[in-house]
């Protein structure tokens, strides 16, 4: 347990919990307000909604940038080849949903009529038109990426916790800001 | 060169005659619609009236004595939103049970040359009657003519969204409404 782990830099730390809460809000926030009855609230929870969805997005396209050009700290040897694989596959699954959730959220809005409007200043292109079939297909296809996104999400906390309670490495502070651990 | 200068002089009184003898006033329903635009969360979005009667006549030569009434059936709303056309019918919105119909009665057009006129009459929506000036331009080709403009209503002046919804920062106080109407001629009786 002497090896001293390469931590991430500060930029992509807070890009990663940046994302991270969010998403956090955004998640339950989806599911909260599709079951509203119409109502003014419904009208912003909406609105909110796909403004942290963008946001997501941007943040999103700035990370990837980030990392292309940023080597992140390369995985101790301590964790063994297979792990190290499952590793990088979930990690890469995560990147593709974090573009893929919030897009396809933007084409769903798109295809219902809802044009996005960020921060209710700054409307974004449709990306369709307007088509009720679509806008429902798109629907079950933005609800299913953010279910597998929160698979996802579940397999990458339970290799936190594994790593943290049963090989007891130090793995995790790697993305957590500097004196923040030990 | 007598007989051709009369011939232009008979040619301009059959013109005339023609003019004042073509009045529009066969709405063609098929071809019309009334349509709107409104904000919410400043999301722009449009709607329409799918079912809609209009009566209107007008005579290019005597624009003074045009009518026009324009009845839209509330209950036909589209509002660009399938959870807004199931509550926008409802007391809130609308109440189409109490005022299944909301209509437009002309009171006056006015000439601003060529093409473009201006529109004064009473819009009753949902009980409420107000006054409204439009701006509308008019082109013919042969016997067909198409009416076209847009104004603006407040929505709370005609009591359209109660309760929750007079709350203006999600849905915007503003609609446009915007209407094209196609009128075929008839020759006018004399």
């Amino acid at each position: 347990m002497s090896t001293t782990t390469e931590r991430y830099n500060n930029t992509a730390i807070a890009l990663h919990w940046l994302i991270a809460l969010l998403i956090f809000a955004a998640f339950p926030l989806g599911l909260y307000m599709s079951d509203l009855k119409l109502s003014p609230t419904k009208l912003q929870l909406f609105s909110y909604h796909k403004w942290i969805g963008i946001s997501v997005l941007i943040l999103v396209v700035v990370r990837v940038i980030w990392r292309a050009t940023h080597r992140p700290p390369a995985l101790p040897n301590s964790i063994s080849k297979l792990q190290q694989i499952a590793s990088h596959v979930v990690h890469g699954f995560l990147y593709v949903l974090l573009f893929a959730v919030p897009v396809s959220g933007w084409l769903m809005s798109s295809a219902k009529g809802f044009q996005t409007v960020l921060f209710g200043v700054l409307p974004l292109p449709d990306l369709v038109g307007k088509d009720k079939e679509l806008g429902h297909l798109l629907e079950g296809v933005h609800q299913s990426l953010n279910y597998i996104l929160l698979l996802l999400v579940v397999l990458h906390v339970a290799a936190l916790i594994k790593h943290r309670f049963i090989d007891k490495d130090d793995i995790l502070t790697r993305m957590l800001p500097e004196g923040k651990h030990k | 060169m007598n007989y051709l200068r009369h011939a232009w002089l008979l040619n301009l009184l059959l013109l005339c005659s023609q003019v004042s003898a073509v009045e529009f006033k066969q709405v063609q329903t098929n071809e019309s619609s009334v349509t709107f635009g409104y904000k919410q969360m400043n999301v722009p979005l449009d709607g329409k009236f799918n079912k809609f009667s209009a009566q209107i006549a007008f005579d290019p030569a005597k624009v003074a004595n045009a009518q026009a009434r324009i009845e839209m059936d509330v209950a036909s709303i589209d509002t660009g939103s399938a959870d807004g056309d199931d509550a926008v019918v409802g007391k809130l919105w609308f109440n189409a049970k109490a005022f299944p119909s909301a209509t437009f009665v002309s009171t006056g057009l006015k000439s601003l040359g060529g093409n473009r006129y201006e529109a004064s009459g009473k819009l009753t929506i949902k009980g409420k009657t107000q006054n409204i000036v439009a701006p509308v331009t008019f082109q013919a080709a042969a016997d067909r003519g198409v009416f076209e403009g847009s104004f603006i209503i407040k929505r709370l002046d005609y009591a359209i969204g109660e309760g929750e919804w007079t709350d203006l920062g999600t849905v915007a106080n503003e609609i446009q409404i915007k209407f094209h109407i196609v009128v075929n001629a008839t020759p006018s009786k004399k």
